[in-house]
């Protein structure tokens, strides 16, 4: 069986973020990266499958400078074979589409039983390259999984709809799943798999080999939000704000009523 | 401009995002038409062109299928935009439309302004202005930034509309979420610990507050998710939606999804160690510090009164 799993690397979402000169995305020095949240979810549920089936090679495909490589060991090390790195420095400023044409673009040939995403970044959120790939393909695409299983060429699952309901799904491969937080529980790569991690395939290929698509999107501004004030902020040592925590809740609520 | 609305549907229900995109169309200065997979017998409150497929036909959950009705509505109407909602009917959606007509997608949409779509980035830290190069583009709108003053009224004018039922997913149903478990809809103090806890014994300090306040304890996702608190805690927008008189966030960043089921508390309490914290947006009060250490103290202090 063949799979592939597309991560992405993001900023920790506790960063100061400051707008970059260009003022068309953030300023990406000084921050700390990671892999972004959901696509954890998605590592984890590949390495299950690949684990569960026994014959399986599983690819892991991360778009980015060289700085991403970093976070494609740790999928290595958590349990995917082989890197796929698309080296790009410009991957920030790719819209969806476009980044979704070359993931495309590098699986189209190759035959992968079953394709792993997040169901959206944690930086950009935009929740589409999963199914346009999966549409570029013409393939299927279950999205926001909460529980997967497969057997025999079907994926049975369960999709995360709004106040807890789950709708159930069922496809068969070849096809694609977005995985949503809380859909398994990823893995710590231990300190003998990070050992090995760092013996895995890991191959960078330039990105114009893939003959990235034009972007359908334009960035016009981005800022901080407005502060719409109102909103008190409370500072200092935490005996004293305790003592001004309870002074605000007996003035303003029936809390301590 | 023209837009086509894309309503959505579940377990026989039209759902209330119907009237925030109307409204949303209605801020645009743009004409609209809205296209439904629904039943004849619960029609949205909407004065205009409704194009209507029958979803015990064709499921209310078809992708494939709703996609090729809406690219035969969309043909027929010639919009320049189609807008649904950002929800897991919208965004599994939106991409398969987007792909077929070669149309860029701008998610989640929170605002309108001087004529162009702003989306959120970075959990709320940053906001984008952007603008589609194609002349026709898909767009979501994010639960609750579109939320009309007034309900929409007016019946509209019904055109039906087939397609066939087939399609390359097989849908079996809903699972509701699960009762039991505490009501937290129906405290008046909640005092909830999010992933700035650190690890599961942190509970603890949280639950004691909870008491100390004489409220009940709710929990943010990923505390759910580590399974360091029961889901039936889980406020939010795949959780619960609670109004209490007193809201305490411990530790919870301030995602759209969390403040979605929170943000209609008379009183916000935030705890956070980040002074930028999006929580900070709708808390009465931040208080920036780290839990660890406040919340303790403020218990004891409670205790002592
Ligand atoms: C479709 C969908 C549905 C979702 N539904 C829900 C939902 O119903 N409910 C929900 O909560 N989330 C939901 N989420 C997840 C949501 O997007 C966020 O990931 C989640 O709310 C983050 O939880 P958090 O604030 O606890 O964690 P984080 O975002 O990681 O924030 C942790 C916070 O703790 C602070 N902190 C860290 N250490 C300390 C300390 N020592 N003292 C004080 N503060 C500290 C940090 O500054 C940070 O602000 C959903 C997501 C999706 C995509």
């Amino acid at each position: 069986m063949k799979l592939l799993v597309c991560i992405k690397q993001v900023p920790d979402m506790e960063s100061k973020f400051k707008v970059n000169a260009a003022g068309n995305w953030y300023e990406e020095t000084d921050l700390a990266w990671r892999m972004n949240e959901y696509d954890e979810y998605a590592v984890e549920q590949a390495v299950q499958l690949k684990q569960q089936v026994g014959e399986a090679d599983l690819t892991v495909l991360c778009i980015g400078s060289d700085r991403v490589k970093e976070t494609m060991k740790k999928a290595l090390a958590m349990g995917c074979d082989r890197g796929a790195h698309i080296a790009d420095d410009a991957s920030h400023l790719k819209d969806p589409y476009t980044i979704a044409s070359l993931i495309a673009a590098y699986a189209k040939d190759k035959d992968f039983d079953l394709i792993f995403t997040g169901m959206q970044s944690q930086d950009r959120g935009s929740g589409q390259v999963g199914v346009l790939v999966a549409e570029m393909l013409g393939i299927p695409s279950l999205t926001t999984l909460v529980e997967f299983s497969y057997a025999d060429g079907t994926i049975n699952a369960k999709r995360e709809l709004e106040g807890g309901i789950k709708a159930k799904v069922s496809c068969t491969t070849p096809a694609l799943v977005t995985c949503q937080l809380g859909l398994n529980t990823p893995r710590y790569p231990t300190l003998p798999n990070i050992m090995k991690a760092k013996k895995k395939e890991l191959i960078s290929t330039p990105v114009d080999d893939l003959n990235p698509q034009p972007s359908l999107l334009e960035v016009l501004q981005v800022a901080p939000p407005e502060k719409k004030g109102g909103g008190l902020i409370l500072e200092g040592d935490p005996a004293d704000l305790a003592d001004q925590l309870i002074q605000i809740l007996k003035e303003k609520t029936t809390a301590l009523a | 401009m023209k837009t086509l609305l894309v309503a959505e549907y579940r377990d026989g229900k039209i759902l209330a995002s119907s009237s925030e995109l109307i409204n949303f169309a209605a801020q645009l200065g743009a004409e609209s038409a809205m296209v439904l997979v629904g039943s004849e017998t619960t029609l949205p409150h909407y004065q205009g062109k409704l194009y209507l497929a029958d979803s015990t036909k064709i499921g209310e959950f078809n992708p494939s299928q709703h996609k090729q009705l809406i690219l035969e509505v969309i043909e027929k109407e010639q919009p320049s935009m189609v807008v649904l909602p950002h929800s897991s009917y919208g965004w599994d959606l939106a991409p398969r439309i987007a792909l077929a007509l070669k149309a860029a997608q701008i998610s989640e949409v929170v605002e309108i302004k001087d004529g162009h779509l702003v989306v959120p980035s970075c959990n709320a830290k940053l906001r984008r202005r952007v603008k589609a190069t194609t002349n026709i583009s898909v767009v979501t709108l994010q639960g609750g930034a579109f939320t009309p003053a007034e309900d929409p009224d007016g019946t509209p004018e019904v055109i039906k509309v087939e397609v066939a039922a087939d399609g390359d997913i097989q849908f079996a149903g809903y699972e509701e979420a699960e009762t039991g478990g505490v009501d937290l809809s129906k405290a008046d103090i909640i005092v909830s610990a999010g992933r700035g806890i650190g690890k599961p014994e942190n509970l603890a300090m949280i639950e004691n507050l909870a008491k100390a306040l004489k409220g009940e304890y709710g929990a943010s996702r990923p505390v759910v998710d580590a399974e360091w608190a029961d889901p039936s805690r889980q406020v939010g927008t795949t959780g619960q939606t609670v109004t209490p008189k007193l809201y305490v966030a411990c530790g919870i960043s301030g995602a759209i999804q969390h403040l979605a089921g929170m943000k209609k508390s008379e009183f916000v309490l935030a705890i956070n160690t980040d002074k930028d914290a999006p929580i900070g947006e709708i808390a009465d009060v931040l208080a920036v510090a780290d839990l660890k250490q406040l919340v303790p103290i403020l218990t004891e202090k409670l205790n002592a009164l």
